[in-house]
């Protein structure tokens, strides 16, 4: 009889449990099961082990989530942030997409909204129903590049037309050959690769270039993942595609970019982060925002994660291989913070070719 | 007749050809992924990859959250899961009554089995996280997985319980065992290779899962793990764990795989590797139970 059988006995027998059943062979058995419990219990005991390693005491959570293209900006805050205050604050990051975030946010379960466009007039409805109020910070810029396959010789420049031309919805099943949008282009397919209706950066390019959020031809490759769009692109001639700056940066051996003609000074702009700071990458050059809940403002580590945010903001969005706002446009954020000055500078939509500094001193709106 | 039996050899010949070639498709198939995860990813697994929390430094990343997040929530899900899944299992073998009820539920679990992972996320997200508040929390994903697999554990229970021939149930009646005594001594550890097998074979899938813990509101960036169940003060022992943020490893490679750096990809490549390793572990550990069980039963 081992040690657990005694065991056994000797509860059962002590809660009334008189040892008629308990014959030798049955506590066996039961000893039989005991051992996988013993062997399960120590597995567990040692997995308790090991998640005791590096933990800190209890400390408050500053819950962030929304789009994946402002993704690697604040997991840089978060992770500076939380090396500097040695884990007394917790920070999360989700990115369940600009839209998606949106509705957590008006839902008052997020501290910090990540949005890589400013707010639609839906989401401000939502959000003024339950009560939510926000700071709109504008946090770093982002291009948006147009790209070809490398061995595609015959177009250097696109103008906005021409871009509708490709992308509207009225190109469906029609416009499917390069001429059929500039005849000096070769009668070859054109094929057509951007992100799913769930980003924000489709939302950007389509008000940009269609003239209307969300509204694109449906008969193109879309995908969540950017990655995809630059394997398409890269490995077919007859390719077209778009998607933020960062992706073109990691990959301009495989694709080549495409100036944009700006639609002003007529001139191709190709996308640099000094065109895009002077403003001539027009009009596919969009600010990236977080949106601060104002209940969640008052907490103390809120305000101080989103102070630290504006004032790294110089150092850090150029490691993540962003193009930093000038610093006014930060200072003046740190202002609409300490002024309360709360909503949105946008009223429902994203407009296109906006300078930072004068976006910054309207009023806002909730 | 000669020529008959020629034909027939022929075609005898074909299908072991075509089952050759399936299984070579196969085996080649999960091959070149293997290899392919091995020399991007092998280089980068190291101790600091494996202690690191994530970082927007490639190098510098690791993947300490999401392990102890992975597997924290299979913890939970196995504590549910298993009991739930046997009980359930050996109710519906041994005491359930054959009738119309019991065939519907008996036809559902079986098209459980077959559900989309998503579609739990999507229950899970109603349910625990809008209904019962229990947050987009270690348990709540837990609970979701377990839900999960649990068609998976009621089936094999069954299935093995099933396979024990009706003249043990007999003799131990004959001994003048109770229903239950007849479960506990001789169902239950004849089938626990079986049912072992089942239940770690779906805890290896449910440790894979992305989508249903994406739809409840898994996090990505979690730099902090759960908080210790273990207290230096009374009562020593608390459960606050289960209600923290997490990440778990398929999501964190997810992520990884989406950025645009190249650097990120290794990483992610590395973390398959780690996933792919843990379910053969899981499953080798399935193999080992099932031939020490075998071995035991004497008949």
């Amino acid at each position: 009889m081992t040690f657990v059988e005694l065991l056994i006995g000797s509860f059962l027998s002590k809660h009334g449990i008189k040892g008629v059943f308990m014959t030798r062979a049955s506590l066996k058995a039961i000893g039989r099961h005991i051992d996988l419990q013993i062997l399960a219990t120590s597995l567990l005991a040692l997995l308790i082990l090991l998640l005791t390693v590096k933990v800190y005491a209890q400390s408050p959570i500053i819950k962030i989530d929304g789009s994946s293209t402002v993704f690697p900006i604040t997991e840089a805050m978060a992770e500076e942030f939380q090396t500097s205050k040695k884990g007394a604050v917790k920070v999360t990051v989700g990115i369940s997409g600009t839209g998606g975030g949106f509705k957590k946010f008006c839902r008052g379960e997020i501290d910090i909204q990540d949005a890589s466009r400013p707010i639609d007039a839906k989401e401000m409805e939502a959000c003024k129903k339950a009560g939510i109020k926000y700071f709109e910070l504008p946090v770093a810029y982002d291009a948006l590049v147009v790209v070809v396959n490398p061995k595609a010789d015959w177009v250097t420049a696109v103008t906005v037309e021409e871009l509708k031309k490709m992308w509207e919805p009225a190109a469906q099943g029609k416009i499917t050959k390069w001429n059929q949008v500039n005849p000096k282009w070769p009668d070859q397919p054109l094929k057509l690769y951007g992100p799913g209706a769930d980003s924000g950066t489709f939302d950007y390019f389509t008000e940009a270039a269609v003239g209307k959020a969300k509204s694109s031809r449906g008969d193109y490759t879309a995908s969540e993942d950017d990655n995809t769009i630059v394997t398409g692109v890269a490995t077919d001639k007859y390719s077209i595609g778009y998607f933020g700056m960062s992706y073109y940066t990691e990959n301009q051996k495989k694709l080549k970019a495409i100036a944009i003609i700006n639609p002003k000074t007529l001139k191709p702009v190709m996308a640099t982060k000094d065109t895009v700071e002077k403003g001539e990458y027009q009009p596919f050059s969009r600010p990236l925002f977080i949106y601060v809940s104002e209940s969640s403002y008052k907490k103390p580590e809120v305000k101080e994660f989103v102070t630290f945010y504006l004032q790294s903001a110089n150092q850090l969005v150029p490691e993540v291989k962003y193009i930093g706002l000038p610093e006014k446009a930060y200072k003046l954020g740190e202002e609409h913070l300490t002024k309360s000055k709360l909503g949105t500078k946008f009223g429902g939509h994203s407009e296109v070719g906006l300078k930072i500094e004068d976006l910054m001193k309207r009023e806002g709106t909730l | 007749m000669q020529q008959e039996v020629r034909n027939r050899k022929r075609k005898d010949l074909i299908f072991a050809l075509a089952g050759l070639f399936s299984l070579v498709f196969a085996i080649c198939t999960l091959l070149v992924l293997v290899l392919d995860l091995w020399t991007t990813g092998f280089g980068r697994i190291d101790y600091n990859f494996l202690t690191s929390f994530p970082s927007r430094f490639p190098a510098k990343a690791g993947i300490l959250s999401a392990w102890v997040g992975s597997l924290c929530v299979m913890l939970v899900t196995a504590f549910v899961a298993i009991p739930i899944g046997i009980a359930a299992g050996v109710y519906l073998e041994e005491y359930a009554p054959k009738n119309w009820l019991t065939t519907i539920i008996e036809l559902n679990i079986t098209n459980l089995a077959g559900i989309p992972s998503i579609t739990f996320g999507l229950m899970a997200l109603g349910l625990f996280v809008y209904k019962l508040q229990l947050g987009q929390s270690i348990l709540t994903a837990g609970l979701t997985l377990a839900l999960l697999i649990l068609p998976i554990i009621i089936v094999t229970t069954r299935e093995s319980i099933r396979a024990i021939p009706g003249t043990i149930r007999e003799a131990a009646y004959a001994m003048g065992a109770s229903k239950w005594q007849m479960i506990q001594h001789h169902l239950l550890p004849y089938s626990a290779g079986g049912i072992i097998t089942g239940v770690i074979i779906s805890l290896s899938r449910a440790i894979g899962e992305t989508a249903p813990l994406i739809t409840i509101g898994a996090l990505t960036f979690i730099a902090f793990l759960p908080t210790s169940p273990i207290l230096h003060e009374a009562p020593f022992i608390s459960f606050q764990w289960l209600k923290d943020s997490f990440t778990v490893l398929p999501i964190q490679m997810f992520n990884w795989v989406s950025r645009p750096q190249a650097e990120f990809h290794v990483n992610a490549a590395a973390t398959g590797l780690i996933l792919l390793l843990l379910t053969l572990v899981m499953n080798g550990i399935a193999i080992a139970i099932r031939y020490r069980f075998r071995k035991k039963i004497k008949w």
